[in-house]
């Protein structure tokens, strides 16, 4: 698919006139670079692909092999080169993932409902598969009988050895048993030795030797058992029978469904429609505590925001004014928390706020259940995302004010402002024009900062009343555990949760940026 | 970080869209890591399996002993995080081992997504286990895994502190404060509550107290359809973990966690401390005295029953080489040493009865855990456990702080019942 796209691009790309251009060592290096990528992936994925049987996989490798060639070989389609690549990056992990998000929001996938009909049919008929009773568990030996494979089937009761095919079992004469209940020989046929089982495993698991009241068939490659699949699936009445019971298949649940209501543990995939998002509209253990909970997280996003980037300012123009000295070891300093991976962080964290074992409360000589109580438990969240989250718009900042002159404030206090003044009219405004977009993007990921509440409070305190929804849980925290808490993992509906919280960080952000425009016509 | 906004479900889908880019679009970057796994498992006569890290290396010189005598070769792969998840995920897109090893109540759900197959033993097999490890590896009356370790918790005792085995739990607990009155210990009492509650860890004193999780069907195994968390009997039971709480003989405190329970008894910070195996190379380490019994049980209550973990090789119905998987799993590791092996990987007594007696020779916890774990209940297998553990661990933290029993108990059927339906 992504191939063709690449032609037309192609074919647009070369009607101009092409420059003549020099051919420098790094576009000689880069080029050269492309194509032995693309050449690696070629000859490191075909093998496989071969071995697989996927030829459509196959034909569309080569075929994209085949388009970086003859871009990157020939000296037409310059602006092609360029966009490529990073049309394969955006198709791989832009596009896909949010296609693949919404198209699964559509579906019932999650546990239960994680393959097809036809494995769904599979594991019901072998998981339902009893040993015949009263029956002997054989002693197994793989022969063979010309090219055909047979089993060698001794009683370990009567030391009697039986033939078995996929025709039946016949009893067999003159055969040889060892201590151990295997066949060392046997007339007109070749016993296979263990390896040579092992390399036909497949064909050992497939033959199935039809008795009267069931198949034997091999358990390992030393024992075989009679068996019997207790419910069978019937293509007829597209239902499963057994049991003294039949079960339906329902299309719109991907259950089978007998007439009391309950369905087999196995189910498939199927589409849904809109059901999981009228789920989330319409349960009231969502639609409850829905408002509630994007309250806290529209505060906890803007508290994080706004808590970081006035301490990480404070911090850049404190470092920022002339007089200052020693910038350079307090520039690596605040840097610290932002070099450390958050989540070990988060964890300490954590441990940090315990009551009776916590260095918060050891330090302060308290008895506060940071964690425990909804308040306080929501300023330390807001509190360790501050300690996380400062240096970024400590390091954003100082490079805005580099691009700030200083002229500019200087002429503010020769015209009489005070330092105060300078700076609320003159230098904030201009950062905010700089670092708006950043700050929007800050909104935006805390906003779903899953890491941020999962490891420290998990969502907790959790009022007795109310055990889905705690204090401190963002919308992705607490969805996250209705979609894959209770009920075992629900892709489905987690999907379509994606959706909708995406809608809304889409719609706040569009609606910033609207202003930031604004902003920027003013003071640009 | 933009990947990481989108939260989990995103995380999920954005591992089926590097394996799905294998498919689709070759010659994308994400090709590579997708049929890595496809030449392995495509192969004829090799046997992948998947273990935890600390399983890896005791498995291995068995693993590589079994593919001498077969002549194929046995991969032995470590996956080290959300084992069931990566597990279900693999196999669904046919990059799956042929063996995995993981806890028996996991069955249920990996039964409901046709990941596993039942594993036939013989009677003789069958008859080599421990019975309770049998009954937990059976679901839907179909074994679907081989046994190999059994674990349960029990209560460790500092027996420099308390030097007798407390008979009930109000024994424990008057000891635990008179110790705790004269500076001896911090903590009454080490077991996790933390802000979520720990289910598995309370689960014999709430048995003990008379709660229960669910009613049983007719064949005897839990129904899911009869959630018993709001049952006047499991209130009562609520309210007695309430009175030992903070409000009462702050026995159970929210500020001892998962992460510093243990450590905590090594350290000398409490007498009793309640868990399993995995505890004890930590408690050693602290030098503690130590010794092993049952969780003891109220005075004129019920056995404190704690919940029995089985750990099993599982073989995957989506396996490559399947007839070689059920030879390992029925017929090589149900094999003593293999089992000697993994134990001395990992102190978990075997559920082969056979090696646990050759191990009880040179260490006796392990036989001492077992039998604090006779009387336990094998964890319920069944999907539907899922919902039960945070509404219940959550209903636990609420009375814990010294809330009303009754509303916590209803809120977290409530939500048990919400979210199975019933």
């Amino acid at each position: 698919m992504q191939s063709s796209v690449d032609v037309r691009e192609a074919a647009r790309a070369s009607a101009p006139v092409r420059p003549r251009r020099e051919i420098t060592t790094a576009f000689l290096v880069s080029r050269i670079a492309v194509l032995a990528v693309a050449a690696a992936i070629l000859v490191y994925a075909v093998p496989p692909l071969i071995a697989a049987g996927s030829w459509v996989s196959l034909a569309l490798l080569c075929a994209a092999t085949a388009a970086i060639a003859s871009l990157y070989l020939t000296r037409r389609f310059i602006p092609a080169k360029y966009l490529i690549p990073g049309t394969v990056f955006l198709i791989a992990f832009q596009v896909f993932p949010v296609v693949y998000t919404v198209t699964t929001a559509f579906t019932n996938f999650g546990d239960g409902h994680r393959g097809d009909k036809a494995a769904a049919i599979t594991a019901i008929e072998t998981g339902s598969v009893r040993q015949a009773p009263g029956s002997p568990e054989y002693g197994l030996t793989v022969a063979l009988r010309g090219e055909e494979l047979v089993f060698l089937l001794v009683d370990p009761a009567t030391k009697q050895v039986s033939l078995g095919t996929s025709k039946g079992l016949t009893p067999l004469a003159g055969a040889e048993v060892g201590v151990t209940g295997k066949v060392l020989r046997a007339p007109g046929l070749t016993v296979l030795k263990a390896p040579e089982a092992a390399a036909r495993a497949q064909q050992v698991s497939a033959l199935a030797v039809p008795t009267g009241s069931g198949v034997i068939k091999a358990n390992g490659l030393s024992r075989a058992v009679e068996g019997r699949a207790t419910l069978v699936y019937d293509a007829a009445c597209d239902c499963v029978r057994g049991n003294g019971d039949t079960w339906t298949a329902d299309e719109d649940q991907g259950y089978f469904v007998n007439a009391k209501g309950e369905h087999l543990a196995q189910g498939w995939q199927v589409g849904v429609g809109l059901d999981n998002f009228a789920r989330v509209l319409t349960d009231p253990t969502i639609s409850g505590y829905f408002v509630g909970v994007l309250g806290w997280n529209v505060v906890f996003a803007l508290g994080s925001v706004l808590g970081t980037f006035a301490l990480g300012m404070s911090m850049a123009l404190t470092l920022h004014h002339p007089r200052m000295r020693g910038t350079r070891f307090y520039r690596i300093a605040l840097i610290l928390p932002y070099a450390m991976p958050s989540f070990a962080m988060l964890l300490v964290w954590r441990d940090m706020f315990n009551r009776d074992f916590g260095l918060i409360n050891q330090l302060l000589g308290a008895n506060v259940d940071w964690l425990g109580e909804p308040m306080t438990a929501r300023f330390g969240v807001i509190l360790v995302n501050l300690w996380l989250g400062f240096p970024y718009m400590f390091l954003v900042t100082t490079g805005a004010l580099q691009a700030i002159p200083r002229e500019l404030t200087e002429a503010a206090s020769i015209d009489g402002a005070t330092p105060w003044k300078a700076f609320r009219r003159v230098t904030l405004p201009l950062l905010l024009v700089a670092l708006t977009p950043l700050l929007i993007s800050s909104f935006a990921y805390n906003f779903n900062n899953f890491n941020a509440i999962a490891l420290t409070t998990d969502g907790g305190p959790f009022p007795a009343e109310s055990p889905q929804v705690g204090s401190t849980d963002l919308l992705i925290t607490y969805t996250f555990r209705l979609a894959f808490g209770a009920g075992g993992a629900q892709f489905g509906f987690a999907a379509a949760i994606s959706v909708f919280i995406f809608t809304i960080v889409a719609v706040v952000s569009a609606v910033a940026f609207r202003r930031t425009r604004k902003q920027e016509e003013v003071y640009a | 970080m933009r990947m990481r906004a989108l939260g989990t479900a995103a995380f999920a889908t954005l591992a089926f869209a590097a394996t799905a880019c294998g498919n689709s679009q070759p010659a994308s970057p994400a090709a590579p890591s997708a049929s890595a796994s496809a030449p392995a498992a495509t192969t004829a006569g090799n046997l992948v399996i998947w273990a935890d890290p600390s399983r890896v290396k005791p498995l291995k010189p068995f693993a590589d002993q079994f593919g001498t005598e077969n002549g194929v070769t046995v991969e032995v792969k470590e996956i080290s995080k959300d084992n069931q998840q990566t597990f279900l995920t693999a196999s669904q897109q046919g990059s799956g081992p042929d063996i995995m090893i993981g806890a028996h109540d996991w069955i249920g759900n990996l039964v409901q997504n046709g990941a596993i197959d039942p594993v036939t033993l013989t009677e003789e097999q069958k008859g080599a286990f421990s019975e309770k490890a049998i009954q937990a590896v059976t679901f839907n009356g179909q074994i679907y895994g081989a046994p190999y370790a059994v674990e349960n918790i029990a209560l460790i005792r500092n027996t420099k502190l308390a030097p007798e085995a407390p008979a009930t739990i109000e024994d424990m607990i008057d000891k635990g404060k008179e110790l705790k009155k004269a500076g001896k210990v911090k903590e009454v009492l080490c077991i996790p509550v933390g802000q979520k509650g720990d289910a598995f860890h309370v689960y014999p004193i709430f048995a003990s107290g008379g709660g229960a999780l669910f009613g049983a069907t007719s064949t005897g195994d839990p129904d899911p359809k009869q959630v018993l968390l709001d049952a006047p009997d499991s209130v009562k039971a609520f309210e007695k973990l309430k009175a030992l709480g903070e409000k009462g003989d702050g026995a159970l405190r929210t500020s001892i966690t998962n992460e510093n329970y243990i450590v905590n008894f090594a350290s000398g910070k409490c007498a009793y401390l309640v868990s399993g195996p995995w505890a004890i190379s930590e408690v050693k380490k602290g030098g503690i005295s130590y010794d092993i019994t049952a969780v003891p049980a109220f005075k004129d209550g019920k056995p404190a029953t704690p919940f029995v973990g089985v750990q099993s090789f599982f073989v995957a119905s989506k396996g490559k080489n399947k007839a070689l998987a059920q030879e390992f799993v029925a017929n090589y590791v149900t094999n003593k040493d293999v089992a000697k092996a993994l134990y001395e990987a990992d102190p978990r007594p075997p559920a082969l009865t056979a090696a646990l007696q050759e191990v009880q020779a040179t260490d006796p916890d392990a036989i001492k855990f077992m039998d604090a774990g006779k009387e336990g209940m094998p964890m319920p297998a069944i999907p539907e456990m899922a919902a039960i553990w945070e509404p219940f661990g959550i209903a636990e933290t609420a009375v814990v702080k010294g809330g009303d029993a009754a509303k916590a108990a209803a809120a977290a059927q409530k939500a048990i019942d919400g979210a199975l339906k019933n």
